[in-house]
């Protein structure tokens, strides 16, 4: 039987390499639908990762696919977007790829509003190398480089996102697999850097050792703690406590890096030009 | 820009006429002494024949970034110094790997580590070679004049879009702040080569076609384009993908060494001088090379029969002169270099044991002179009588 | 013929760009070869600075100035410096604005206000540019117009008015002290 979305994927590569339970198929789901429903050319869209287990999944999309360094992904695709405007395109990195190593590149395409659609698969935890803790494995969260309980504190993906300049940030759970895709297409629709928190579960290396035993509980886990942008602008320090808010988050339009630069293009054209 | 009339230009300001002229597009950098000035120039020029410039945040970002670039389609350079050089490393390797076209320039200057920043060294050679893990090969240039900074970055794109593979301008601060006198070649004279394009349809296309023939290299669609290819760091097989197979690994890995070595012919030669009678050699390049041949000029003025081989490609090491060279059966080969002495090193491994191979060396700033070099000369020819 | 100078002096003096002035006059206008090298650094946000100048009829293959032949100094902590230095029978061109004393050397010593002269054509910012002149004028190691034509090509727009006068004065101070 054919697949619905089988004309984005690359069937040919599959099975994938997550294990059974992971969150990560989930959101790459997601992401094609959201792909799908919005009519993207896939001719023009290019999807861009770094390394770990989210950053496979491009592999299995069947599109112009970039698999980089640890950590690099949004500093190549600038060079992408920066050469060749016309082209969407969507990174997927990991929550150790995207806020450890390449924190840096993180904040600082969300401070040029350059025209990326960063989606990241977190899932709180380094799940290719086995589970040791990520800047998002929560304090008192066991991982194999935490055997008594991780004693840092976490980022808040989104409003590191936020504080950096980000003009739109989102957020939504593999749970909530409808609604992530629905933010996920608000994200590919904005013009600018648009950045999406899609929280995962990794059964494997953060369940089993933090007593959530099944993919579902991990599942239940998002549905029981995730609270609606709107609820959570309402309810106060002592009930946001524990708890966390999904959907868009930021929405601020703001003038996107290349369309700028191609005005600077265009001016320093008419100048040499003149010259001549 | 003003080819054909006389002018006197800053070596990074050559290399970067060259780069444009070369049909570059796509510079993204960070500011690092001696190098700056090419991330300046390209600011200012390359938005006027519609090209971009990004000052990413760190040295990392800027070589994934020409990388992404190049994959977009279009010409792509960074450049660099000391520190920087080894930042961006892990990505040079990429573009190796992933066999993506793109330029690196790195003007030396005295490390280790932050070391002296605005002065001479030639210490890079190794880090050139060996700076990323894994095996491959890679092609490394090195100009000795402002005009050669301007002729060499030109070569240095015709190198890598044919070969698919970052390729090393390794400057020398003593090259890249000198101003000199300069008459550009007109560009109707430059060779310029495109990027080949796949002549096969998407869906044939293999973006790492092994042809069986090393000297052969895939064709590199664009992004966009509709090939939708995937490209990957990890050892992948012909179709871009990854592959735990070993014997498609070591394939891949072979083929992407052997399309350099087995090109070596095609790479610029090393530049000779007085070498068919000289009973002794002077090995040398980049800035370095400028007081060899002052030298070697000085010896035979004084009738002493030195020669100079200077390589302008570092990288693969190209052996032909030094091997016409040890069937002379000279008195000695001179190797002066700004460094504790790595050229030497595959000068020495081609000689063996004809005769002595003597560096010169010198770390710190200061630039080896030519009279250093001529003593050498002097005391290999005349022996103990030279002092 | 091979001359190389040294024109040395405080960071901000615009030494470097005289020099680049003095070599592209040679390089761009002359049949003469030129190079141009100068020490880079924290010197260009004040502290000492040097820039130096080869021009020659032969290949210039090395382009370090050793022993310059004509020494410009505009400061005293330069004049110090470099005065040992000059090749025995050149020349030492002294700022007198701000050099009180030079060293004994074998050479010939020509002393002008250069900066004081600047000042008084309106900028002392136009102090590298009377040098240049003066250097011109005392050397002719390049013809005047050459020498003006490159110091027009490489001075901000807007003040071309001010320092031709500046390199005019320059020529004229050759004609007094040389």
């Amino acid at each position: 039987m054919a697949l619905p979305l089988e004309k984005y994927l690359r069937v040919g590569k599959l099975p994938h390499i997550w294990c059974p339970g992971c969150g990560h198929g989930i959101i790459t789901q997601a992401i094609i639908r959201a792909i799908d429903e919005l009519g993207l050319d896939t001719q023009k869209t290019v999807v861009v990762s770094g390394i770990g287990c989210s950053s496979r999944a491009p592999g299995y999309m069947n599109f112009d696919t970039l698999h980089t360094t640890h950590g690099r992904a949004i500093a190549f695709a600038t060079g992408i977007k920066m050469a060749n405007p016309e082209l969407k395109v969507i990174v997927i990195t990991g929550d150790g790829d995207a806020a450890a190593i390449g924190g840096n590149h993180l904040i600082h395409a969300a401070r040029r509003n350059i025209g990326l659609t960063v989606i990241c698969f977190n899932n709180n935890i380094y799940g290719m190398t086995s589970g040791q803790y990520s800047p998002l494995t929560p304090t008192g969260s066991y991982a194999s480089t935490a055997p008594y309980g991780m004693v840092e504190r976490p980022f808040d993906l989104c409003e590191l996102v936020k504080g950096a300049g980000g003009t739109f940030v989102a957020r939504s759970t593999a749970y909530h697999a409808r609604h992530l895709t629905n933010v996920i297409k608000d994200a590919l629709k904005y013009d600018g850097f648009a950045f999406v928190d899609a929280l995962s579960q990794c059964p494997t290396y953060f369940g089993r050792r933090n007593r959530l035993r099944t993919p579902m509980d991990m599942l239940n886990w998002m549905r029981d703690h995730a609270v609606s942008a709107s609820s959570w602008e309402k309810m106060s320090p002592e009930e946001r406590e524990g708890k966390f808010p999904i959907g868009v988050l930021v929405n601020q339009p703001s003038r996107e890096l290349t369309k700028v630069y191609g005005e600077i293009l265009a001016q320093a054209r008419k100048e040499a030009g003149a010259n001549a | 820009m003003k080819e054909g009339k006389p002018r006197l230009l800053l070596g990074n300001e050559a290399c970067v006429e060259g780069a444009i002229a070369a049909g570059l597009k796509f510079f993204a950098g960070y500011p690092i002494t001696p190098s700056t000035e090419i991330a300046e120039l390209c600011a200012q020029y390359l938005p006027q024949v519609g090209g971009k410039f990004i000052q990413m945040e760190d040295e990392i970002a800027s070589m994934a970034a020409v990388c992404g670039a190049s994959l977009a389609g279009v010409k792509s350079m960074t450049a660099t110094s000391g520190p920087g050089f080894s930042l961006k490393q892990e990505n040079i390797g990429f573009a190796v790997q992933a066999e993506i076209p793109c330029v690196v320039v790195d003007v030396q200057r005295v490390g280790p580590s932050t070391g002296m920043p605005t002065s001479a060294a030639q210490g890079d050679v190794m880090q050139s070679r060996w700076g990323t893990h894994g095996d491959h090969e890679i092609v490394v240039l090195s100009p000795s004049s402002v005009l050669e900074a301007y002729t060499l970055t030109v070569t240095a794109f015709n190198i890598a879009e044919e070969l698919r593979t970052p390729v090393i301008l390794l400057m020398d601060e003593m090259v890249g702040h000198l101003r000199e006198k300069v008459i550009l070649p007109d560009r109707s004279e430059l060779m310029v080569k495109a990027r080949p394009k796949p002549d096969l349809p998407p869906g044939q296309y293999k973006p790492y076609a092994d042809y069986g023939d090393p000297a052969k290299v895939a064709p590199l669609a664009a992004f966009g384009e509709g090939y939708r290819f995937h490209v990957t760091g990890l050892t992948h097989g012909e179709d871009g993908f990854p592959t735990n197979n070993p014997d498609v690994g070591a394939r891949q890995i072979k083929r992407i060494s052997e399309k350099i070595a087995s090109r070596k012919k095609d790479l610029p030669q090393p530049e000779e001088l007085f070498t068919d009678d000289a009973e002794v050699f002077v090995f040398a390049f980049g800035g370095t090379a400028r007081s060899a041949k002052k030298a070697v000029r000085d010896a035979r003025a004084m009738g002493l029969k030195a020669g100079l081989i200077r390589a302008i490609t570092v990288w693969p090491f190209l052996e032909e002169p030094l091997l016409r060279a040890k069937a002379k059966k000279p008195k000695a080969v001179i190797v002066p270099e700004m460094n504790l002495g790595q050229i030497i090193l595959p000068v020495k491994r081609v000689m063996g044991d004809a005769c002595p191979v003597i560096g010169i060396n010198k770390v710190g700033g200061r630039y080896i002179e030519p009279d250093e070099i001529l003593d050498a000369i002097k005391e290999a020819i005349l022996g103990g009588s030279a002092s | 013929m091979r001359k190389e100078f040294r024109l040395a002096g405080a960071g901000g003096q615009g030494l470097i760009t005289a020099a680049i002035i003095l070599a592209a006059a040679a390089a761009e206008h002359t049949e003469y070869n030129a190079v141009q090298s100068q020490s880079y650094g924290p010197e260009s946000r004040g502290g000492s600075s040097k820039a130096d100048v080869i021009i020659s009829t032969d290949e210039i293959d090395y382009p370090e100035v050793k022993s310059p032949e004509v020494l410009l100094v505009m400061t005293q902590e330069a004049c110090d410096k470099f005065v040992p230095g000059v090749r025995p029978g050149g020349m030492v061109v002294v700022d007198e604005t701000y050099v009180r004393t030079v060293p004994p050397v074998d050479a010939k010593v020509l002393r002008y206000g250069i900066s004081a002269k600047a000042r008084e054509l309106g900028r002392e910012i136009v102090a590298n540019i009377v040098a240049v002149g003066l250097l011109v004028g005392l050397t002719g190691i390049v013809p005047e117009d050459a020498a003006l034509e490159a110091v027009l090509a490489r001075v901000p727009k807007g003040t071309e008015e001010l320092n031709k006068k500046a390199f005019l004065a320059g020529i004229q101070a050759a004609k007094e002290i040389g």
